[in-house]
């Protein structure tokens, strides 16, 4: 398990690696002056100057890497260009709420992947599975810039339940929860299916019927626990797309999570600001990945039990 | 009915944008006295915030769509294609070089990368198509070399390398035509992200630019009339997800189609 875990740290910290480097070169595919892009064709040149000494690009390309990793590792990711308030002040008034929304779709989208899928499988080529499958194609075929919209327009507008936007109060979270929970509801459970109907197939399952087990017992002990190994592999796979899915869903529901940050940043072309957001982002899904090979390994006996 | 209704939402869509040319259609007309005006018989999909013809537009955007599609999917296609190939027959520091490649590629979480590149590169299609196809490549490069790993063990490419063919011989000849199959049903699915990556991007202002019509931008902009003109986001939304939905289908039949072992059985 330690060799296991250990290739994982290592497959990590290269992914790390890789990211910074190419959020480091972002900025210097801008077209043209990255600086007179940033702060617009009129700016003094020595407002220009100053610029291009803070972000190290008056330095030799080595030299800024070397910079910028310094600067990195220090977590000092420089100020706004847009608002002069310090980047990491920015990021960390902007994480918990990504992380609190990542949270609940998550929720979300195992409560309603789990009974579908389980239910499909259990009723194979039936309608139970017709139906459920149906929903899980119709949710991968939603983007969710459009579903967003419509929940807002039947959620808030019409029934008037749920704030058009923003975080005030507990319902605010539930329609971008839910546009951003769906996508990812409809993988899991075309998963889950595929998962629990492999291992309503095994032997041991046959031996609980015979025990005279209720098929509620069954599925709850025997076949979940079994089923669910491949799906915790994906749903650290779809946390990411959930993190990258935010940007979309924070801008639909003006949500002020790191999603937003980046679109306005780009928007004001606070490119410091997008690199930093984007590299929070890539460093916290990268973590998320390691965490679950870690739980993975903790789970199946198969891997924890090879060191014996 | 698993083939023919996603096969003739597919073709009716790539249909209309080949003769959207020859039609008389007016999608940057603006006509101030039809803004926001609800679906009639002159304009059957209704009119924008600007007064064009929705249904003009929405025909003006499946063009954007197709084309970004097609390039993005035929991008990926040549250089994930290639590249998997390579280092999986190759293998040795190629492989290794590779796989880290992906590794760095993967840890960008879904779009997160494009909207970066799109977000630097600037706006307009020719960046979308960019962005998307220096992130794209990377599953049909991972899937390509898997599918070369288990298939360079095979017997008849065992034997081409016994006789002496050549590496490039090997791949092209031996690897290439049964790693094709796989390929071609991930394009069908690239092809429905790729769609949606497109509208995502322009959703955000990042892709094409007004006044040209692409569906991500028609949300966007219709968003803000909702409240009273629900048809200007119903209506785009609808189109892109027919079209990413018959997409996902034919991506499904073809997977099951195209798998032999399961041709046999039937």
């Amino acid at each position: 398990m330690i060799t296991f875990l250990l290739g994982r740290f290592l497959s990590g910290a290269v992914g790390l690696f890789g990211v910074l480097c190419i959020v480091f070169f972002l900025i210097h595919l801008i077209p043209g002056d990255p600086v007179e892009v940033m702060l617009g064709e009129s700016a003094l040149q020595a407002d220009k100057e100053a610029l291009r000494r803070q972000l190290g690009l008056d330095l030799p390309l080595l030299q800024q890497w070397r910079h910028y990793l310094g600067n990195m590792v220090r977590l000092e990711f420089g100020h706004s260009l847009f608002s002069g308030r310090p980047i990491l002040d920015l990021l960390l008034g902007r994480i918990p709420a990504t992380l609190y929304l990542s949270g609940i779709s998550l929720a979300v989208a195992v409560a309603l992947a789990l009974p579908l899928g389980m239910m499909a499988a259990t009723h194979k080529h039936r309608p139970w599975d017709f139906g459920a499958m149906g929903f899980a194609l119709l949710g991968i075929s939603i983007p969710n810039f459009w579903l967003g919209p419509l929940l807002i327009l039947v959620g808030s507008v019409w029934l008037g339940w749920f704030p058009v936007g923003g975080r005030e109060g507990w319902q605010a979270v539930i329609l971008p929860a839910m546009t951003l929970g769906t996508a990812m509801a409809a993988i899991l459970a075309r998963m889950v299916r595929s998962s629990v109907l492999e291992i309503l197939g095994e032997d041991f399952l046959r031996t609980a019927r015979a025990k005279g087990l209720s098929p509620i017992r069954i599925l709850i002990y025997h076949v979940l626990p079994n089923a669910l190994l491949p799906i915790l592999t994906l749903l650290g796979l779809q946390l990411g797309g959930l993190l990258g899915g935010a940007v979309i869903t924070e801008t639909v529901f003006a949500w002020p999570g790191l999603g937003l940050l980046i679109v306005e940043a780009i928007q004001q072309r606070d490119y410091p600001v997008v690199q930093a957001a984007v590299l929070c982002i890539s460093v916290t899904y990268i973590l998320i990945n390691l965490l679950t090979d870690i739980v993975y390994a903790w789970v199946d006996p198969r891997i924890h039990l090879t060191r014996h | 009915m698993r083939l023919w209704l996603p096969a003739s939402l597919l073709l009716t869509w790539g249909l209309l944008v080949l003769i959207s040319p020859f039609l008389p259609l007016t999608p940057d007309t603006i006509n101030l006295s039809k803004i926001l005006a609800p679906p009639e018989t002159q304009s059957w999909l209704g009119y924008d915030d600007l007064g064009r013809p929705l249904a003009d537009r929405v025909m003006s955007g499946a063009r954007t769509s197709l084309v970004v599609a097609l390039s993005v999917v035929t991008l990926g296609l040549l250089v994930g294609g290639i590249l998997g190939i390579t280092s999986g027959y190759i293998s040795g520091w190629v492989d290794h070089l590779f796989v880290r490649a992906v590794d760095i590629l993967l840890a960008f979480p879904g779009l997160l990368l494009a909207i970066a590149l799109a977000g630097v590169l600037g706006p307009g299609i020719e960046n979308v198509i960019l962005a998307l196809g220096l992130t794209g490549w990377v599953g049909y490069a991972r899937l390509a070399r898997s599918q070369v790993l288990s298939l360079k063990q095979a017997d008849h490419v065992i034997a081409a390398h016994a006789i002496g063919a050549s590496t490039w011989r090997i791949m092209t000849r031996h690897l290439l035509p049964l790693v094709t199959a796989p390929l071609i049903v991930e394009a069908s699915f690239g092809v429905a992200g790729a769609i949606v990556a497109e509208a995502g991007l322009s959703f955000l202002g990042l892709g094409v630019q007004p006044p040209a019509a692409s569906w991500g931008s028609m949300i966007r902009d219709g968003t803000r009339y909702m409240l009273v003109a629900p048809h200007v986001v119903i209506v785009p939304g609808l189109a892109l997800m027919l079209v990413v939905l018959a997409a996902n289908l034919f991506g499904d039949w073809l997977r099951d189609w195209l798998d032999v072992k399961d041709r046999s059985e039937r």
